[in-house]
Order: C-alpha cells, then structure tokens, then sequence
C-alpha cells in the first residue's frame, strides 16, 4: 500500500433486490483506498453476511462490518442509517463514501442530518491533501471543477456512480458482526417490490464505458430498435434524449442529461439528438462523442469529436455492417 | 390539511450556466433566473390534491436571495394560498446542513401536514435536502416517488431505483420527493396572477428561526478550489456522401473505441 495514514474510510455497500453487493461497491472502495483504509459496512438480509463479506473483501475491503437485519424487507432507509450510526461510532471514519443512488442519496442525507456531519454529495473522485479529505465535483454538466472540505469532523460523501476508475486489491476476508440498535426514528414503509422486468445482456447505463442515445429523429418506438442494435454491436449501454422518451418511445430510466442520469464514458453515440443544453450536460464530459443528424445546424456537433450530417437510417445500418465485416 | 411544497429559483438550463470564480457562489446575474421545473411539478402535485378536496392548505415555502420574490410568487400565481421567504445575507452560499437546519426550523413553524419537494434541483442536483428534512423533523421520507396518492393521513407513492421499482407507504407527517415522470404544472392565469397579489407573502430572516448562520463550532462543507473547464470544441464534421457509416467505424478504429 502506498503513505497514507492508516485512517479509516466508512464505505457502505449496498446490496442489489436479490442480496448480491450492488455493482457500485468497486468504485467506492477503490476511491476509499486512495485516502485511507477501506473499511466496509454491508446492511444484510440474514443469512447472507459471509457471502457478502467474501465479495467485498474481493472488491478491496480491510475488514467488512455486517449488520443483519430483517428490517431491510419493509423500512425504508431507517435500518440502513442506524447500521451507519452504529458502524461510524465504532470505527470514527474520516470519511463516509456512499453511492450516489436513490436509496443511498437518502442514507447518508438521513445520517449527516443525525450526526451533524457536513455532506458533499454527487462527488466525481475523492482525495486528501495535508488538511484532510477533499471532495472534488463536477458542476453545471462537467462546464467546472470544484473541490470541498469539512471544515472538521468526517465528510459524508455520496460519489457518482461510475465516476471513479480506481480499483482496490482484493484483501483477506475480515467479518466482523455489528450491532445496530433501532433507533426507532419514523420510517416510511415498503408495500412491494417488482424487479425490473428489463433482463436486457446490456450494460447498465449509469456507469457504463459506452452508450448508444436516440433521440426524436428516430421517428418512433419501432425505429428506435436501430438503437438497440448499435447498442449491441458496440456493446453498449442504450440511452435517449428527453425528447424521445416523451415521446413515449424508450421507459424514463433511460434518459441522458440534466434531469436524467450523467453519463461519462469512453464512447458516446448520439443519434438523432439535437443536443438541447440539458442534454449536453449529462453527456459532455463523455472522452469521444460521435453525433449522427440530419440537421447541419444541430448544436450536437458543437461537442462531436466526428459528426455526421445525415440519415440515421441509412448511416447506422451501414456503421452496424462495418463493424460486422471487421469481425469476422 | 396544510401542505407545504419546498420551490427553488435556479440559472434557466436553456442558457449559458456560470458560477463566480472569486466565491463559487452562482452568478445570478449570468442567466435568467426562474422557478425549477421540478419544483412546478411538486407544487402541481399539492394543488391538484387542494382542487379536488376541501380544507387543504398549500404554503410555497423557499430559502433564496431577496431578488427571488418575483419567482416565489409565481407559485402564488399558480394557486398556493401564502409563501414563506426565508430570505438573509448571512445565509449566502449556505451550505447543505445550514440549509436543512434552517428549512427545518421554518416547516417547524409553519407547521406541516406534508411537505413535497422536487427529487434533484437542476443547479446543484445535491437530491439530499428531503431525506436531511425529515430526519431534523423526526417523520418519514419517501423520496423520488414517479406517482403519489395522498390520502387523510398517509401518502403512498411508487419509487423507482436501481433494479426495480418499489411501492411505499408513509404516515403524515411526512417529507416526500417526486421525480419529473410527474405531470407538468399548470399555467398561472391572469386571475391567479392578480390574485397573488393579495395572498400572504411571509418574509423571515435567520434570526426569526433561531438559526446562527456563522457558528464555527457547527461543522461545514466548504469550497477550496473552483476552475472552469475550458469548453469542448467541435471536431469533425462530414456531410455523408453515402460513406458516413463506414466513416464512423474508421473513426472508431482509429481511435481504439472497438
């Protein structure tokens, strides 16, 4: 390991509807290792501590706190915030890295709130200077670079999934039981839960390296299938503009941009997007964007590494069998 | 019932976007400001449940620089009965646990049946201020819900997260968030625009709320660095002469992106 002081980072994983560690729990460890030791706390359905524990000491967890509860099932966010108070007193982190996700936005607002932490949310990379931890974000679409701090005590942080590239070694696995009392604050409760009925072999994508998005020029729902093979031809994840979902022809969870979800990845596919500046701002800080559109003036092409002014209809079909012929 | 919706003025996301390099704060005066599009919906949401029942009472409550009056009282406009202004110098650049603290401190003396906000505001996208609400006012949170039935005494909602979606149930009080698959909100017409003029319209500073914006003993996020990333520049552009798709694949090659 490298010179950083021994302080431990409080990482909490969370778990995916079916009990597996969600596939944010890399990067939370992997930016925990950078500023100190990664200690993990995983909030678990009974039964499953061991199994999880293995995975995150895998992913780079020192030692892996768990608390069982079956209180997961039909509370929502409570059990969580009493496994982190719990894991927190314990340990007395430096810092606090949770996902950026819906539920975890809630643990550590609920948990900063509690124990007058300061938080520092939507969070792109993690570092320390002689002061402590720095926070570094991504504002206004990724237009600036902004760095916070606490001004004492741990900084609660919630990192935006897929942002942090590093990766932490695997570690011997360290499970240690925790007791978390409930703290009995008043909690929401889950009815029900449906899984998503999507079972799509494409990336997920928030986080993902490549991402095909449609726009309105696709023209409809059944057209907006030309996506989905691009999608598969480059394995990438498949995303839209907001236009395109109004327009009914993609579920919301796929939209880009502003409102929807910020992607950041190696290779970004726009087809048949305009490029309306909420859009822009949840792909810009994409490494290489391709823009395929029929209107010249389209501001897409302002942020296009390679643009292509054309027919999505004849020019993807044509991409698909290109990439096709260098395979073989 | 009273139900108090939480409304942000923010920079209009249809222009140039800037924050001041000296302070960090947002340059208000770089863009027109107006009232975030989630914040309409979540007030939508209170005023299609006052239309259709009687005895409901819907407040706009805002923390926001004193220039904002024109922007709260378009929830007026809309058809909320009063508004609270939490408006104060000392309160510049708060960060989010100062805001939290005093929002709380404002809905705890309004008082609250429901409180409705947006899920992510468009400027700082933090998403966090519901959940930190209701953990300072000890009542559930139910957050980014995509549907919402309030009822009497409870409020039910479906809330879509990573690998599914979710039903949840809460108690009033309670703070919910809701997300923009909610509907669009109504246009304030002339009569509702006149008739915000006579609506109450309350203003409160930090000290009304017992709230002590400068008490270094309270743990802060603060800002250390800020820098603007230069803008992305345009690359190549073709016009496609019946070649475009296999020049987007030479393109990829080239750069090692299959």
């Amino acid at each position: 390991m490298t010179d950083h002081p021994p302080a431990p980072i409080l990482v909490l994983l969370e778990t995916t509807p079916n009990g597996d560690l969600s596939t944010s729990a890399a990067g939370l460890l992997g930016a925990a290792s950078r500023i100190g030791v990664p200690v993990a706390l995983v909030v678990a359905a009974p039964g499953r501590p061991q199994e999880l524990a293995e995975q995150a000491a895998a992913a780079g967890a020192d030692r892996v706190l768990v608390v069982e509860t079956g209180a997961l099932a039909n509370e929502l966010t409570i059990p969580h915030v009493d496994a982190l108070a719990a894991a927190a007193a314990a340990v007395t982190p430096e810092a606090v890295l949770i996902s950026n996700s819906v539920d975890g936005r809630d643990i550590a607002a609920r948990f900063a709130a509690r124990t007058g932490a300061p938080i520092a949310v939507d969070v792109v990379g993690v570092s320390r200077d002689a002061e402590g931890i720095l926070a570094h974000h991504s504002v206004y679409g990724g237009a600036y670079e902004v760095v916070s701090a606490a001004t004492f005590g741990p900084l609660v942080v919630t990192v935006r999934q897929g942002a942090v590239d590093a990766r932490a070694e695997a570690r011997p696995v360290v499970l240690e039981p925790l007791d978390a009392a409930p703290s009995g604050a008043a909690s929401a409760t889950i009815e029900s839960f449906e899984p998503a009925a999507e079972t799509s072999s494409r990336p997920e994508l928030r986080g993902a390296k490549r991402v095909v998005s449609g726009g309105r020029g696709l023209g409809s729902a059944e057209q907006f299938a030309l996506v989905d093979e691009l999608a598969d031809a480059l394995g990438a994840a498949v995303g839209a503009s907001r236009a395109a979902v109004d327009a009914g022809y993609i579920p919301a969870a796929h939209q880009v941009g502003q409102t929807g979800v910020s992607v950041s990845p190696q290779l970004y596919v726009a087809l048949g997007i305009s490029g309306a500046i909420q859009h822009r701002a949840g792909m810009q800080t994409a490494k290489n964007i391709i823009a395929v559109n029929k209107d010249p003036d389209a501001p897409i092409f302002e942020v296009a590494d390679f643009g292509v002014v054309g027919d999505v209809f004849t020019v993807v079909p044509q991409l698909i069998s290109a990439l096709a012929e260098r395979k073989r | 019932m009273r139900i108090v919706v939480l409304v942000k003025e923010v920079p209009d996301t249809y222009g140039e976007r800037k924050l001041d390099l000296e302070t960090g704060l947002a340059d208000r005066a770089a863009s027109e400001a107006v009232l975030d599009e989630i914040s309409e919906r979540a007030l939508e949401v209170a005023l299609a449940y006052a239309d259709a029942h009687d005895g409901v009472e819907v407040v706009v409550m805002s923390m926001a620089a004193e220039r904002a009056v024109p922007t709260i009282r378009k929830g007026l406009a809309m058809g909320a009965a009063s508004a609270v202004h939490i408006s104060d110098p000392g309160l510049a650049g708060a960060d989010l646990g100062l805001t939290a603290r005093t929002l709380a401190a404002a809905l705890r003396r309004t008082g609250f049946d429901l409180v409705i906000a947006g899920n992510l505001s468009t400027d700082g996208s933090g998403g966090v201020i519901p959940a930190m609400l209701a953990e300072l006012l000890g009542v559930p949170n139910a957050t980014a819900l995509s549907s919402v039935e309030i009822a009497a005494d409870s409020v039910v909602g479906t809330r879509d997260i990573d690998g599914g979606t979710m039903r949840v149930s809460a108690a009033l009080p309670a703070v919910i968030s809701i997300t923009e698959a909610l509907p669009d909100a109504r246009f304030p017409n002339f009569k509702g625009i006149m008739a915000a003029k006579k609506k109450p319209f309350e203003t409160l500073g930090a000290a009304d709320l017992g709230i002590e914006p400068h008490d270094l003993s309270v743990a802060m996020s603060i800002m250390t660095a800020i820098a603007e990333k230069p803008p992305r520049s345009a690359g190549v552009k073709i016009t496609d002469d019946g070649d475009g798709g296999v020049r987007i694949a030479e393109f990829l090659i080239e750069n090692r992106l299959v």
